[in-house]
């Protein structure tokens, strides 16, 4: 995989004017989850979507990965139409969801089972698949830990793994639903810095959903804030902090200030949304 | 004391309580000049089981195979409908009231039935096993499979997992310990089915004993039949619970595991 994907005209991810409604009668009553979501992203950029809980993120997420499909507008991944699942996309959630049954090792191995082409040469490649699994796991700091079952670990060596998992079929898209929502800030940062090595050494295309501020301008190269019911994209800002970003650039006035901008957008939606509520 | 000496206190107070038991037991049989015929001691009823050792072996030995030619059809058919109840939502909404009224009817009422369908012995002994058995079984198997954690199917659905694929992989394994927690139940309750039938249904077994140690008035004799169930129930019970630790060891964590 090349570092430096050349720019391409045509977005990566490219939706135009989606709106979703969860059902018939949801659609009836024009009540909808997310609504006029236009967005474009370029191949390998990292982007972050932030907002107030219940607004329509993980929607967002599932849009993406065509596990529901629009009720309006059109979503096209890699210049294609979604109309299922992409098999193109690994996905972490804010639970690591492991299963406890499995060594941490056959954990990562799970979507190479499941996804083809790998599917029908599990059985004959298994030991490179292993070898690319291990050398995976060595990546984000559990080397050593394939054979522990993923109750021995601690919860930062679960998400870890989780995110392993998401990577093991080289997806083009990562998707993250508040994936470090659940640690402490420690483990938190360490964590930053595991998924951007990651991306940096592979350049997929990474979709974070968060409420952390920090998080997302430390990471991605464009973080969108989301409105609440509805939820509707509202602020598109561009990162132009440059990398490869190390933790101290938390602390410098630039990064505040952008941390500070976004809290401004988001303070402003929720009174907004309070006083709708009264 | 210490910890090893109240571990071994802990691993033998059922053994220690059953002598305890049996001993006071004993005392006032004993002391209180009980007549045998009434409740025999304990002494009493060992002495009847050597007596009758032969006869008590070949009632048990019927039991049991029978109990478990039940309870093994309660297995296979417990867990299809639990898979089948499990993975489809409308399968679940159809069955699973149906199936709640049908536990709630003593099984012993279906044995007359039973003998008109099958005629006195194995027939009606085998299903009165089979019908008390199959229903935690099948709700364990259903339960495991119904209460997958959503993220995790979305996980494999974003991968492009079929249906099977999400029960085979995820489904099933986690359902195993939900599975054999449920065999220690059914096992016990099948020899509850067994001895239920043959006390009216059969010629041979456990039940019979009982029922032809009572009318006799042999009553050193119907214990030692009630001991021997016991017995072989409670040996089962142990065989499954054994082979839960052994295959599912995952989830009893919080025992140091690795």
């Amino acid at each position: 995989m090349s570092t430096n994907a050349p720019p391409n005209d045509a977005a990566f991810v490219d939706f135009d004017q989606v709106w979703l409604a969860y059902n018939e009668d949801l659609l009836a009553r024009k009540v909808f989850a997310v609504e006029d979501i236009n967005l474009k992203v370029q191949r390998g950029e990292f982007i972050a979507i932030v907002g107030p809980s219940g607004c329509g993120k993980s929607t967002f997420m599932k849009l993406t990965t065509g596990l529901k499909m629009p009720s309006m507008g059109q979503i096209r991944i890699d210049g294609q139409p979604v109309t299922g699942p992409l098999k193109i996309s690994g996905m972490a959630f804010q639970a690591p969801s492991l299963l406890p049954w499995r060594t941490t090792l056959d954990n990562v191995l799970l979507p190479l089972e499941i996804v083809e082409p790998y599917r029908h040469q599990f059985k004959d490649r298994r030991k490179e698949f292993e070898e690319r699994a291990l050398k995976l796991l060595e990546s984000v700091g559990l080397g050593g830990m394939g054979q522990k079952f993923p109750w021995e670990l601690s919860g930062g060596m679960q998400q870890r793994a989780s995110i392993c998992r998401a990577l093991i079929h080289e997806p083009k898209m990562l998707l993250l639903d508040e994936p470090f929502g659940a640690l402490d800030a420690f483990t938190r940062e360490e964590l930053w810095c595991t998924l951007r090595d990651l991306w940096e050494a592979q350049r997929f295309n990474v979709i974070l959903v968060t409420h952390d501020l920090r998080e997302s301008v430390f990471l991605a190269d464009t973080v969108y804030c989301m409105s609440k019911s509805p939820g509707r994209f509202v602020v598109k800002r561009e990162i132009q902090i440059p990398r490869t970003r190390e933790l101290e650039v938390t602390y410098t006035k630039d990064f505040t200030d952008v941390v500070h901008e976004l809290r401004g957008h988001i303070g402003a939606m929720r009174k907004a949304g309070a006083v709708i509520n009264q | 004391m210490t910890s090893q000496q109240r571990k071994n206190l802990e691993r033998f107070s059922p053994l220690l309580l059953l002598i305890a038991i049996v001993v006071v037991w004993e005392l006032i049989t004993v002391g209180f000049g009980v007549s045998e015929f009434i409740f025999p001691s304990p002494s009493r009823i060992w002495e009847q089981t050597l007596e009758h050792k032969a006869t008590i072996m070949g009632h048990a030995w019927r039991t049991f195979w029978v109990t478990m030619a039940g309870f093994g059809l309660a297995i296979v058919v417990g867990v299809l409908l639990g898979f089948l109840i499990g993975s489809s939502r409308l399968a679940y909404a159809a069955v699973y009231p149906l199936m709640t009224a049908f536990n709630a009817l003593p099984k012993a009422a279906f044995v007359p039935i039973l003998v008109v369908w099958f005629g006195i012995g194995v027939g009606p002994a085998i299903l009165t096993a089979f019908l008390i058995s199959f229903f935690p079984i099948m709700v364990n198997i259903a339960t495991g499979l119904a209460t997958l954690e959503p993220e995790l199917e979305d996980v494999l659905r974003v991968l492009g997992a079929k249906r099977w694929d999400v029960l085979t992989k995820v489904g099933l394994p986690r359902s195993m310990p939900y599975f054999f927690g449920s065999l220690k139940v059914a096992i016990t309750l099948a020899f509850v089915g067994t001895t239920v039938s043959e006390m009216t249904a059969s010629n041979e077994g456990i039940g019979y004993l009982l029922i032809s140690a009572g009318s006799s008035m042999q009553m050193g004799l119907a214990f030692s039949g009630l001991l021997v169930v016991g017995v072989m129930a409670m040996a089962m019970y142990e065989l499954f619970s054994f082979i839960e630790k052994h295959t599912t060891g995952w989830a009893h964590r919080g025992s140091q595991g690795g």
